[in-house]
């Protein structure tokens, strides 16, 4: 009978086994990941798939945190690393040391991840995006204090726009340190508003040089930044996260100088323009105004100074030509009043009734005599008549009773 | 009256004189006012002018002081010493 055996002493066995083949101890595969799962300790745990078959897979914290992008299920993917055994389970798995994109390269599947997630909160967006100052009177420059970058950056804002100071916040814009710096200068130029203006970038270098650009905690500093940021890294055809989340993307260090400050020549032919406009608008003006002094001093009354006179003269006759009609016209009135007003007085009076042949008669005293009564015979009493008075004399009274 | 150098921002300057030959070309002011303008702008235009002629750029390298503070240092070419 042969001795049985543990069935930890035969899955350590198979261990040993595999672990001794060289061709295991580093293999490269390709294929699918799948049921990708990060555990709290820091591990990764997947499965690599083909059509046909498939791999169990762990990563450990260690290598993983070196990946430079977040690996989903789902992706096509070359691993590397070496196959054993788990005893507790009696499983061969493959140690992985290595992930990386299938086709792309890993920081270019990193950049778009990051960049759809940025996207995605709103940090690209146009609106947030600040104007840049016309005339920024300092401009930090958050780059490396070594390097071509700075030097062409300084050159070309001196020669274009001397008035602006140019502030330099040196900061590594390569390694493990740089993110962290640059993100930092950024902060602090706003903290302290050292500028109005922020330039951030470096010169061309390869997608692993210009990586600090690309990382979050830039992208976010720049996004956080009251002050305006301009992105300047690379070459023209170098596209960052930092770029996107900039107000500005310059293409180039120099070319982000050439966007920060206008060029004084053209902004001396802007003075020259403005002096010949307003020397063009004061000479029309001028122009203008001797025609209309001209137009007066050609008018006749300047020439002819005496012919308004005249003229007034004239009016004035005219005038005084309307005041005497006007005067005669009120006279005329009224006298024809005056005599309208004689005639009706004349034929209420009491001496017309004479001219008909009534006469009155008053005694001695003037006073009139209405009655027989008050005469007696022998009384002297005067008579009116329309054209003279007679003295009479009563010879009898008679009454006629018949009128009492 | 003299425009004291600086005493106004160049972006303010411009905008003036915008404003000035923008009056001046319409020509609806009285001559006096327009006179007082031309002035002005011919004042200000020099006064750029001379700002740009004399500019003299400054660069400066800033440096975290003991309490944090931004201390300027003067900025000396140092092409490769640094990372």
């Amino acid at each position: 009978m042969e001795q049985a055996m543990s069935v930890t002493a035969l899955n350590l066995y198979i261990r040993d086994l595999l672990d001794s083949q060289p061709f295991l101890s580093h293999v490269c595969v390709r294929g699918e990941l799948s049921n990708y799962k990060i555990y709290p300790s820091g591990h990764h745990y997947f499965t690599l798939k083909d059509s046909e078959s498939s791999l169990k897979c762990v990563m450990f914290k260690s290598s993983a945190m070196k990946l430079r992008f977040r690996p989903e299920s789902g992706m096509s993917v070359t691993v590397w690393g070496r196959v054993s055994v788990y005893p507790r389970d009696g499983a061969y798995q493959l140690y992985c040391t290595q992930i990386l994109p299938e086709g792309t390269g890993d920081l270019q599947v990193a950049f778009e991840q990051l960049k759809a997630k940025l996207d995605a909160e709103g940090l690209f967006d146009p609106a947030h995006k600040k104007a840049l100052p016309r005339f920024p009177g300092r401009i930090a420059i958050i780059t490396s204090s070594a390097g071509a970058a700075v030097h062409d950056m300084i050159r070309i804002l001196g020669k274009r726009w001397p008035m602006t100071k140019l502030i330099l916040l040196p900061v590594r814009v390569q390694g493990q340190e740089a993110p962290a710096e640059i993100a930092g200068a950024i902060r602090y130029a706003n903290e302290f508003e050292v500028a109005d203006l922020i330039i951030t970038g470096r010169g061309g270098g390869s997608i692993e040089d210009l990586w600090a650009f690309n990382d979050e905690r830039v992208a976010r500093a720049i996004y956080a930044s009251r002050l305006p940021v301009i992105s300047a890294v690379g070459h023209e055809p170098d596209v960052t996260i930092s770029d996107y989340v900039a107000d500005r993307r310059a293409s180039t260090p120099s070319n982000a100088a050439e966007i920060a400050v206008p060029d004084c020549r053209e902004i001396m032919d802007l003075l020259v323009g403005y002096k010949l406009r307003a020397s063009g608008g004061m000479r029309k003006k001028m122009d203008a105004l001797r025609q209309q002094l001209e137009a007066y001093a050609a008018r006749r009354v300047m020439t002819a100074p005496a012919a308004a006179i005249d003229l007034r003269r004239m009016e004035l006759d005219h005038l005084r030509e309307r005041l005497a009609s006007a005067q005669e016209q009120k006279n005329s009135r009224c006298r024809q009043r005056f005599v309208s007003l004689t005639a009706s007085l004349e034929a209420m009076s009491p001496l017309r009734v004479l001219t008909r042949g009534y006469t009155i008669a008053s005694n001695e005293q003037g006073r009139c005599i209405r009655s027989a009564a008050q005469l007696q015979k022998g009384d002297r009493f005067r008579l009116r008549l329309y054209d003279g008075d007679a003295d009479c004399l009563v010879e009898e009274v008679e009454r006629n009773k018949k009128w009492l | 009256m003299a425009v004291k150098k600086n005493a106004i921002s160049f972006e303010d300057a411009l905008s003036r004189l915008d404003e000035i030959v923008r009056h001046l070309e319409k020509g609806d002011l009285p001559l006096n006012d327009s006179l007082s303008l031309y002035e002005e702008g011919t004042g200000l235009i020099n006064a750029c002018s001379k700002m740009l002629d004399d500019a003299e750029q400054k660069v400066v390298k800033l440096k975290k002081g003991p309490d944090r503070s931004p201390v300027e240092c003067e900025f000396e070419d140092d092409n490769g010493n640094d990372s």
